[in-house]
């Protein structure tokens, strides 16, 4: 016999989880006691919240399920926003939480609250866990739904006389299938072949990636096919590195902040190819404007975002790489298209995405240093507003999983702790948050962390003073009336000295590379505080209901 | 718009009402009637939804569905050969003397059962297509509604086929 803790952790190891974040509280002490000692590693965050990004975080650097652990009450429901978070990006993660024990459930208890009912819109499966016997199978079925499938976030709530009590040693686990549950990953054969001859006869078509691919981990087929059918690739925010940047055929981020070249082709094509995309309307500005001359062929994993957003011509329910390895196998032939690709090298070279070389201290110019001093090699985090959409910019990135963002629910706040958890995933790279001074302030207690683990996560700060994604829009759309978005000056350096990180603030854009340069080789963390140009613009921009063609900016100077 | 019969079978487990539910609420979705009880498995429940919408509405309703790990299948009879029945019971105004022979003749005429008889009211009990149930209400309502309770539609397919079997 042996308690539902101990069951829990031997579990966890037994799944290959090597480590997991958390904090802890009342009812899960008798898990953290039997953590106490355990091969299995816990970091000990300064928030909830920031567990579940590190999880996150992790998830995505390595493709494994990220797991984090929190009491009842408060701390579960601190987790609410890093799950909701890697709900929307698909991402597969493991929430234990803590939970009154069964006796007082529906009490109102201390530290009780509902926290499957909070959660169920925002995870992909829960659990409330009733038995100590009950736990293995929970836990082998929760790694199996949330690792499989369209990957998505699984709650798993304990009470606690459920880890406290006892139960005989669990059999070992055998094939999981769950008869509500079965997700299609060949494509259909005859849907492929139809989609193999639309090529043949597209004049314009385009590829439109998205996170799929990189959860599929299909960027490599993905390559091969656009290469073999000469089809340029336009990712979303979450397809970026499925593909590297200066290859040929990339033609960066689509949409709101996408480049130029990319919105007109996607609005000229005759074929569109979705993969592993969703359509988001931050992609497809006014739905109806969207490659409005295109048929459509859409591969995604997960049949409900056929046909949710747009109406398409054909679609191939299956896992992107699968598919894309099958119609690679079927491929004959490459369609020249000369007149096609003279128009987007065309509009390549009359649009491109730059920044003026003027001496300012520009954000722009920040991202492309260190995106010139990694060379693509390490993991770039960010956090949500105008920093994330500069790096996704202006960075150069080569590789699948290098780019780790909160795309759909855009959570502020994300990139520390999600830096965090990227790291303990891919030790062996260095990883960058980019941050802006509105965001990093969210969840700027986790400089503790960083820390107590010598965890040596670099911190760029692109500080002008601003909620600058919102002062955007109201510069643009609400008559320059900045209602609540000027933030004072906050000295992050002394912040993280108080923390004992060491740092550097940079005024001008001279000092850009030595401080980067000083940040790269610092061994540990490091927080660099870059004073840039206050009312800096994301541009290009497609304002709100726009079709993606009608942009603001980034036409040449 | 249309409205649709859904058949819905689920896993009998805490919580799987309040997963169906949320997601139609969740994704704006409106529920005509819902109905949910036992069925021929132990283990499983049988979830009768009837909800409007055009043909897309209709099939992100049955994918969503579907994506929910205790749904284990999703039927929609609309367009195939089925029953559908509901159970109303109604509580009228009938004063002895003056409405009473006229509620009791209406009863009779749509086969529904007089199953309380009070001082001032009279109780039917009517089963038969929610179109019928609506159908004597409207005559009803002149006499006095006084409490309408509906168990929503449920539906079973024609001849040997089952929603569960297929």
């Amino acid at each position: 016999m042996k308690t539902g803790a101990k069951i829990l952790i031997e579990g966890l190891l037994k799944q290959g989880v090597t480590t997991i974040f958390g904090y802890p509280g009342g009812v899960v002490l008798p898990i953290y006691d039997e953590l106490y000692g355990s091969p299995l590693r816990h970091i000990l965050v300064r928030h909830e919240q920031a567990a579940a990004h590190a999880a996150d975080g992790y998830a995505r650097a390595s493709g494994k399920t990220g797991v984090c652990l929190a009491t009842s009450g408060p701390g579960a429901c601190n987790l609410v926003t890093g799950i909701a978070t890697a709900y929307m990006d698909s991402i597969p993660m493991i929430a234990l939480t803590g939970q009154v024990p069964t006796a007082l459930l529906g009490n109102d208890a201390f530290q009780e609250s509902d926290i499957t009912g909070i959660t169920m819109p925002v995870t992909k499966h829960s659990y409330l866990v009733k038995k100590a016997e009950d736990i293995d199978t929970v836990l082998g079925e929760a790694f199996h739904i949330a690792g499989t499938g369209r990957q998505g976030p699984v709650l798993i709530d304990l009470p606690k006389d459920v880890v406290t009590n006892e139960a005989p040693e669990p059999k070992p686990r055998g094939e999981i299938s769950l008869r509500g549950y079965n997700p299609t990953f060949k494509g259909h054969i005859r849907q492929i072949e139809k989609a193999i001859s639309m090529i043949g006869e597209a004049e314009r078509p385009v590829i439109y990636a998205g996170g799929g691919v990189i959860a599929s981990d299909a960027s490599p087929e993905l390559i091969r096919f656009a290469e073999a059918t000469g089809i340029p690739i336009t990712t979303t925010l979450m397809g970026i590195g499925a593909i590297p940047c200066d290859h040929p055929l990339n033609l960066g981020m689509l949409g709101m902040h996408g480049t130029r070249y990319a919105n007109y082709a996607i609005t000229e094509c005759d074929l569109l190819i979705a993969i592993g995309a969703r359509f988001d309307d931050r992609v497809t500005g006014r739905i109806q404007s969207f490659a409005p001359n295109a048929e459509i062929i859409h591969i995604d994993i997960d049949p409900a975002e056929i046909g949710k957003n747009k109406v398409v011509d054909l679609p191939i329910v299956g896992d992107s790489r699968m598919v894309l390895t099958c119609m690679l196998d079927r491929l004959t032939g490459r369609k020249e298209r000369t007149t096609w690709n003279n128009k987007i090298n065309h509009w390549k070279v009359e649009y491109p995405m730059s920044c003026p070389d003027d001496g300012v201290l520009r954000p722009q110019l920040v991202i492309k240093t260190l995106s010139d001093l990694l060379n693509g090699e390490g993991i770039i985090v960010s956090e949500v507003g105008q920093n994330q959409m500069w790096t996704a910019q202006h960075f150069c990135f080569r590789h699948p999983r290098t780019w780790i963002t909160s795309g759909g629910l855009g959570t502020m706040g994300y990139g520390l702790p999600a830096a965090m958890g990227a790291h303990f995933a891919r030790p062996d790279l260095p990883v960058f948050d980019i941050a802006g001074d509105g965001s990093i302030q969210m969840n700027i207690q986790e400089f503790g962390t960083i820390v107590q683990y010598d965890i040596p996560v670099k911190v760029v700060i692109l500080n002008n003073m601003y909620l600058g994604m919102v002062r955007q829009w109201q510069e643009l759309f609400y008559d320059r009336r900045y209602s609540y978005t000027e933030l004072p000056s906050v000295d992050f350096v002394g912040i993280a000295a108080a923390y004992g990180i060491d740092g550097i603030r940079v005024d001008s854009a001279d000092q850009v590379k030595e401080a980067l340069t000083a940040a790269i080789t610092t061994d540990g963390p490091f927080v660099l505080d870059f004073r840039v140009e206050r009312e800096e613009n994301v541009f290009p921009m497609v304002p709100a209901g726009a079709a993606i063609n009608e942009m603001i900016g980034g036409q040449k100077e | 718009m249309k409205v649709h019969t859904l058949s819905v079978l689920v896993e009998n487990r805490a919580g799987v009402l309040s997963r169906v539910a949320g997601m139609f609420s969740r994704r704006g979705f409106n529920i005509e009637s819902l109905a949910v009880g036992t069925c021929e498995v132990p283990e499983m429940s049988r979830i009768t939804i009837t909800v409007n919408g055009d043909d897309t509405q209709i099939e992100q309703v049955k994918k969503q569905l579907n994506k929910l790990i205790d749904v284990i299948k999703v039927s929609d009879i609309t367009y195939r050969e089925h029953v559908r029945r509901e159970l109303a019971l109604i509580k009228v105004a009938a004063n002895p003397g003056s409405s009473r022979a006229e509620v009791m003749q209406i009863a009779d005429t749509f086969r529904a059962q007089i199953i309380d008889v009070g001082a001032k009211t009279l109780v039917l009990q009517v089963v038969g297509p929610p179109e019928k149930i609506d159908a004597l209400e409207k005559l009803l309502r002149q006499y006095g509604v006084k409490e309408l309770v509906r168990t929503g539609t449920i539906a079973a397919l024609r001849g040997s086929k089952t929603t569960a079997g297929e």
